[in-house]
């Protein structure tokens, strides 16, 4: 009985929030149905979900989606190849990290997505442009959570090293960068989000590439019910991968 | 561990007499003395890197125009009414699932997944629903800054603490005496946290809105500078732009610190 009370505490919230949802799609459909609200300005949530097969088949959905994966991806390798190694430098030179890590900061809350123009001299309208972008907006997070997680390894830990004389390089790559690996996943998963916000704000914004593009592309083909579909696609991919990689992150806490 | 290094690290810099400010200086030296070389080297085409010179110059020239001040106060108008609209709307949603368990459980979720989507990716229905003009940039803006001030003011009304409310409710406060003396003053550093982070987001969306589609406003400039390659006017608007986001940030962290006792 307490476990059925317990279970219904539980999904209750979020039964209602989804009814919720579905309550606010109904209404709009019988508003536009009704002439209360512009067709011309919001198509039939119906006609969205419709126009799905036809973003999947005529508009290449699925290779739009992978050309958005495959630049983040790039943008991945090249923010760990850099973003590490330097966070693991500041980490070694005190004083260094001291003198910069409130320019850092500063560079992770500062609207560095509004260089594009910048980099779109400089790379033309090229995949090139939209991973550079990538790459400066994750760079910030996961320099500061590796210098988070290097400095966060326990005492004993270190004591175990140093008692069998480890070099510092050993100590570096046997002790501290393992036991640093969920604060640096963290710093990953942060990179990746502010990567995949700019990649997909970057391609829609100079109307190349994937998700994003294809966004403009129908905007400017007037395809209300495309462009909309193509919306909630990339939110739900947001989502998901937020999710993924939240839980992800949960387990490999659960692990270490 | 980690202020332990920091403080051995300053004392062994101490020792041999370099001090972080000292680093900072010759870091920016470097940086300042790499981009003149690059710049006067003939490696990099030099209207894409220009001498700092050329740069100071252009900077000195934008702060100098009447057209910079214009186009400045359209950008802070139309984030300081984006802030306004999507930081009230989001207050009161954050207030709304910060105070009832249930309705946090049931909708937070979705504010707080739809938190990092890149909302730039809205501007075409914010076109269609508010025009070209200010409105849908104020749209995007207000957009952009309502998820964090939402989650933050949801936090900030769950962080109250309960002897707040049972000492209010002793002295017979009215719910009016109740929000003004309880309520909002113990939510305040985390109500302004979420407005410092909106206000960081209403600037990026309300800028790349305007460097989208726009023919005023600061991102309306830098497309300007893009289009005619006026690299250094591009360098000077970017360093303005910059000044100002962190111009913005500092001022609404001054309001963010912890209550003062009377």
């Amino acid at each position: 009985m307490r476990a059925m009370a317990a279970s219904s505490a539980r999904f209750l919230p979020a039964a209602f929030g989804l009814f919720c949802l579905l309550c606010g799609v109904a209404i709009v459909e019988g508003m536009l149905r009704a002439g209360l609200l512009n067709r011309f300005i919001v198509p039939l949530p119906t006609e969205v979900i419709d126009s799905f097969g036809r973003l999947f088949g005529d508009e290449q959905l699925l290779a739009r989606f992978l050309t958005t994966v495959q630049e983040t991806f790039y943008a991945m390798a090249i923010l760990a190849v850099i973003g590490i190694p330097v966070g693991t430098l500041l980490y070694q030179v005190p004083v260094l990290r001291k003198a910069t890590e409130t320019w850092i900061s500063a560079l992770a809350s500062a609207p560095i997505v509004l260089m594009y123009p910048l980099f779109l001299v400089i790379f033309g309208r090229s995949p090139a442009t939209i991973i550079v972008m990538g790459v400066i907006a994750g760079l910030p997070p996961l320099i500061l959570k590796t210098i988070e997680g290097l400095s966060g390894t326990r005492q004993s830990l270190i004591n175990v090293g140093r008692s069998f004389r480890l070099t510092r390089v050993q100590m570096l790559t046997k002790i501290m960068l393992p036991a640093a690996l969920p604060t640096i996943f963290v710093g990953l998963r942060l990179a990746l989000i502010f990567a995949l916000i700019n990649i997909v704000g970057v391609e829609f914004l100079i109307n190349f590439g994937g998700l994003g593009q294809l966004i403009n592309d129908l905007a400017e083909r007037y395809d209300m019910p495309g462009m909309y579909a193509t919306i909630v696609f990339v939110i739900l991919v947001s989502v998901l991968f937020f999710f993924v990689t939240e839980r992800l992150e949960r387990w490999l806490r659960r692990m270490s | 561990m980690a202020s332990t290094d920091v403080v051995k690290g300053m004392a062994r810099a101490r020792r041999s007499g370099i001090s972080v400010m000292q680093v900072r200086i010759v870091l920016l030296v470097v940086l300042l003395a790499g981009w003149e070389i690059m710049a006067r080297s003939g490696l990099l085409y030099r209207d894409v890197v220009p001498p700092l010179e050329t740069i100071g110059w252009a900077l000195i020239k934008l702060l100098s125009s009447q057209a910079f001040y214009w186009n400045l106060a359209v950008t802070v108008a139309e984030v300081l009414a984006a802030l306004a609209i999507g930081g009230s709307i989001g207050f009161m949603t954050g207030v709304l699932l910060g105070g009832s368990r249930f309705f946090g459980r049931a909708l937070e979720p979705y504010i707080y997944y739809l938190g990092p989507t890149p909302k730039i990716i809205f501007f075409p229905i914010m076109i269609m629903w508010f025009g070209v003009g200010p409105g849908s940039k104020i749209a995007m803006g207000a957009v952009s800054c309502f998820f964090p001030i939402a989650l933050s003011a949801a936090a900030g009304m769950r962080q109250i603490e309960a002897v707040l409310i049972r000492v209010g409710r002793s002295f017979r406060a009215s719910q009016w005496q109740m929000a003004m003396k309880i309520y909002l003053p113990a939510m305040r550093p985390a109500v302004m946290n979420g407005i410092r982070l909106g206000l960081g987001i209403a600037i990026i969306g309300t800028l790349l809105a305007e460097t989208k589609l726009s023919n005023r406003g600061i991102g309306y400039l830098i497309m300007q500078a893009y289009s005619v390659f006026d690299m250094p006017r591009m360098y000077a608007l970017l360093i303005t732009l910059f000044a100002f986001a962190i111009g913005a940030n500092a001022i609404v962290g001054r309001f963010g610190g912890p209550a003062k006792r009377q």
